[in-house]
């Protein structure tokens, strides 16, 4: 495959893995902490290191899988003592990062990563980062990592999709009938925090939330089925991942912005046209509406 | 022996130690509608969301049928406030009603034809069938509570529980509720409403359970639902309450 496919690939998978995920975090209304733990997994990558010494996929996917619960947990724990949750976010994703940050620099020596390279990314060296297994190239070890991960989520959705939809729907009756909803909670704040850190090394924490909210919201404008958002969304995904690509090679611009900066385009359209939700079908709307009346 | 539909003993819930509910005990017969009648904040929703384990209790102990609600959820059916829900969550009215059926399915299983056409079922029962594909942000407030009725009925339980169900809906869509819950008790299943209109209490309900904090009172509605009661339910409020509660009794024969 050619360098430009790989980036393409690679846009992509982070564009439909982030996409589905953030659907749910559009309904739940939980883009905050899903803001939080895409920067506090950067501990887990940072302690996962100095556990390890390595810099494997599974080792980064394990820590930031923890610490991405641990987040979660946290802000549950100071919410329920009474603590607004968007403060409680506020500070347990603040003292997190910044513990992550202290860490990464005092070993900085030792720790191929750097904030600005977790935070923005590098999407243009992912094709030469390869995987070799017994002296066969099997291609950049990043669209590995985010294949393996889309098929967790995928295969998680799957087996707990109405689980999910209910306890997103009416946390309330899905506990009456026994469905465990906290379980349901940590359970997508783990596929939050393993999809956050299979993107991180191509897109960077900053434009996985970009990934992560904008396609499920421009999404939410456009249907009232949950399946076809999650599709759509996803489309989404892929579509700015392409897009963002070549508006990249026109423009001679970074990359992972520009991929970002095609979702954000893409929501503005749909936030204008949508057939329902948009401004100009209210605008007309509102228009017929005065003309009925004179 | 006979078991109770509901038992609740001696139950306080408290939210950040400031007590809601305070040692209410009751036990309710069973094939009756029951209204729950209080002023707001009174604790009604506490007290159905404390009975079906959604909220921690301080004390006490709850019995459905003789057994903790954890094992008998099967024959319970709920229907929640319909503000606690998100109407613009993108799904159907059918897809709703069939939220019914999860209970029954269990893990990683889809709702089945069978599980359809109950539900399909439940939405003719309230008047809805034609409605089953339509968006449920597209549907006027009585619509969405026939909805929530009809989940309630494709839970197909012995025991239900339901908060203010008459809020908000126009005067067809009361009809067909108070007909529903009739329905439900012909049946002979247990029926726990709560209801703010004290002009309705005695023409919808059998039993009455007046509520404060504490239970005030408990019964029949004819031996409950008497002004001195509503006067120790509603303390000073009582002024406007004479107005309401007088033409009810004049109709009563
Ligand atoms: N989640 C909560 N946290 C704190 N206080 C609450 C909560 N829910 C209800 N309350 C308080 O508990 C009391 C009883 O509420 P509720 O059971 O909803 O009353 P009702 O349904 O009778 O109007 C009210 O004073 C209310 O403010
Ligand atoms: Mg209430």
């Amino acid at each position: 495959m050619s360098y430009g496919a790989w980036i393409m690939l690679t846009g992509s998978l982070v564009g439909v893995s982030c996409g589905i995920i953030g659907c749910f975090l559009i309904l739940r209304k939980m883009a905050m902490l899903a803001d939080a733990i895409s920067h506090t997994v950067l501990l887990g990558i940072v302690l996962a290191y100095l556990v390890s010494h390595s810099l494997e996929g599974i080792y980064m996917l394990i820590g930031a899988g923890i610490i991405g619960l641990l987040t979660a947990f946290l802000v549950q724990v100071l919410h329920s003592s009474g603590v607004q949750s968007d403060a409680a976010i506020g500070v347990v994703f603040t003292s997190l990062f910044a513990f992550g940050v202290i860490l990464l620099s005092a070993f900085a020596g030792k720790v191929h990563l750097d904030v600005n390279h977790a935070l923005m990314g590098e999407i243009t060296f992912i094709p030469w980062n390869t995987l070799t297994i017994g002296g066969v190239d099997l291609g950049p070890s990043a669209v590995w990592m985010l294949g393996i991960v889309l098929i967790i989520n995928l295969i998680l959705i799957f087996l707990f999709y109405k689980e999910i939809k209910i306890s997103s729907f009416d946390p309330a009756m899905a506990t009456a009938i026994g469905i465990p909803v906290m379980f349901i909670h940590y359970l997508l704040m783990s596929m939050v925090s393993i999809t956050t850190v299979a993107s991180f090394d191509s897109v960077g924490a900053i434009l996985v939330v970009a990934m992560l909210i904008v396609p499920g919201a421009t999404a939410y404008l456009l249907t009232d089925k949950l399946l076809v958002m999650l599709l759509i969304s996803a489309v989404i995904g892929v579509l700015s991942a392409i897009g963002g690509y070549y508006a990249a090679l026109v423009w001679n611009i970074s990359i992972s912005g520009s991929m970002a900066s095609i979702a954000g385009l893409i929501f503005a359209t749909a936030f204008i046209l949508s057939p329902r939700h948009g401004l100009l079908s209210k605008l007309l709307a509102r228009k017929s509406i005065i003309s009925e009346r004179t | 022996m006979k078991m109770n539909p509901i038992q609740v003993s001696n139950l306080t819930v408290a939210y950040d130690r400031k007590p809601v509910l305070q040692e209410v005990t009751f036990q309710m017969p069973e094939g009756k509608l029951i209204g729950v009648v209080g002023p707001n904040g009174a604790g009604k929703s506490t007290l159905i969301k404390a009975i079906l384990g959604l909220i921690p209790t301080a004390s006490g102990s709850v019995e459905i049928y003789g057994k903790a609600y954890r094992t008998q959820r099967k024959l319970v059916g709920y229907v929640p406030q319909r503000g606690s829900v998100d109407w613009d969550f993108p799904t159907n009215a059918l897809d709703v009603v069939l939220m019914g059926r999860y209970g029954h399915i269990g893990w990683f299983r889809r709702p089945g034809k069978k599980d359809t056409a109950i539900a399909m079922q439940a939405l003719d029962k309230v008047g809805m069938k034609e409605y089953a594909g339509r968006q449920i942000s597209q549907l006027s407030g009585g619509q969405q509570q026939r909805v929530f009725l009809a989940r309630a009925l494709a839970q197909d339980a012995t025991v239900y529980f339901m908060d203010e169900p008459f809020v908000g809906v126009d005067a067809a869509t009361e009809k067909a509720i108070i007909s529903l819950l009739n329905e439900l008790k012909a049946q002979g299943k247990t029926v726990l409403v709560v209801h703010h209109d004290l002009q309705t209490v005695k023409e919808y309900f059998d039993w009455t359970l007046l509520l404060n904090k504490r239970k005030i009172a408990l019964g029949p509605t004819e031996e409950v639902f008497t002004v001195d009661h509503l006067q120790k339910t509603y303390g000073g409020r009582l002024a406007f309450l004479d107005t309401q509660v007088s033409p009810s009794y004049v109709v009563q024969p």
